[in-house]
């Protein structure tokens, strides 16, 4: 395999979806090419980074804000403990 | 020859850590009583329809962040989102998740915003599927050594994936936040974008190695401190 063919594969080897034989010809190939193995570890890295991240929670003025503008034009007749966000 | 496999470089195909994103992979399967909330705020229960938005509301606002970039862009979306999701109630049969639904929403929203911010070119989703394979090939290869993000501060963390993401052109950026931030499958991406499974592989894979080679630049072993810093400033 060369490496350009294992950059191409790249996404399907780290989401899992390579066939055995497939995915036994990129680890073999990784074996022995040192800057494949490193492209696909920080690849690796940069998606679970990104997954790790956390939801913003919005800032109390904001959620104001927005259940104002959202009961007001939905003209929603909520409980306090039905407010939006 | 595996012994020459350097510590932390796993040669096994798959993801190994999606699990750290388990809460959301929770919101798209087991939305608490799904079924009977969405049959509620059909018939005009407001209280059911609030119910189902304050279990999807933060990750809405995340997609709306990641793919605007801009905080008060976000907002507006997320009010937007809500209000089109509120009116639009009754075209819902449940054929997806009512998250992924609501997701759908939200992405045409924050794709109106972008495109309305860009003095560029328009971003359409309908550009032919690149072919190029040799701008796919990597520039940068350097070693990360062990959790490179732990040489940074949270919020100094923070600021360099949310800034190396808004740097992504759009097209890549929105593939790249329905896969791997919010983990919606590849067909559930295509189907939201309306855009083939292979279009939505090919910008996906783009995606990733744009983001690597870029954030490779904060991340490589050796960098100091403040080298690290002025990286991250120059991105």
């Amino acid at each position: 395999m060369l490496c350009k063919e294992l950059i191409r594969k790249l996404s399907e080897f780290l989401d899992g979806e390579l066939g055995p034989a497939e995915a036994e010809e990129l680890t073999s190939h990784l074996e022995h090419c040192e800057d494949c193995r490193i492209v696909v570890d920080t690849t690796r890295k940069t998606i679970e980074i990104y997954c790790d991240t956390e939801p913003v929670s919005l800032p109390e003025e904001v959620r104001e804000r927005l259940n104002r503008t959202l009961v007001e034009r939905l003209g929603l007749n909520l409980n306090k403990p039905s407010r939006l966000l | 020859m595996s012994d020459l496999i350097p510590k932390g470089i796993e040669v096994e195909q798959g993801l190994t850590l999606r699990k750290s994103n388990s809460d959301t992979r929770l919101m798209l399967t087991q939305l608490e009583n799904e079924t009977t909330l969405v049959a509620e705020a059909q018939a005009g229960k407001a209280e059911a329809f609030v119910t189902l938005l304050n279990q999807c509301n933060k990750y809405v606002f995340r997609v709306a962040l990641n793919i605007t970039g801009n905080r008060q862009d976000a907002e507006d979306v997320l009010q937007e989102t809500i209000l089109n999701a509120y009116t639009q109630l009754g075209g819902f049969r449940g054929e997806s998740r009512f998250y992924t639904w609501l997701v759908r929403i939200a992405v045409n929203e924050a794709l109106k915003k972008v495109r309305k911010r860009s003095a560029e070119r328009q971003v359409s989703l309908d550009e032919p599927v690149e072919t190029d394979e040799k701008s796919l090939m990597p520039r940068e290869i350097e070693d990360w050594g062990d959790n490179p993000e732990k040489r940074y501060a949270q919020t100094e963390l923070q600021q360099i994936l949310t800034e190396t993401l808004e740097r992504l052109e759009p097209q890549f950026r929105v593939v790249f936040v329905l896969r791997d931030v919010e983990n919606f499958s590849t067909e559930e991406t295509a189907t939201m974008l309306g855009m083939s499974v292979p279009a939505v592989k090919s910008r996906l894979l783009r995606a990733r190695l744009r983001l690597r080679e870029r954030l490779n630049k904060c991340f490589k072993k050796g960098l100091n401190g403040a080298l690290q810093r002025a990286n991250s400033e120059a991105l």
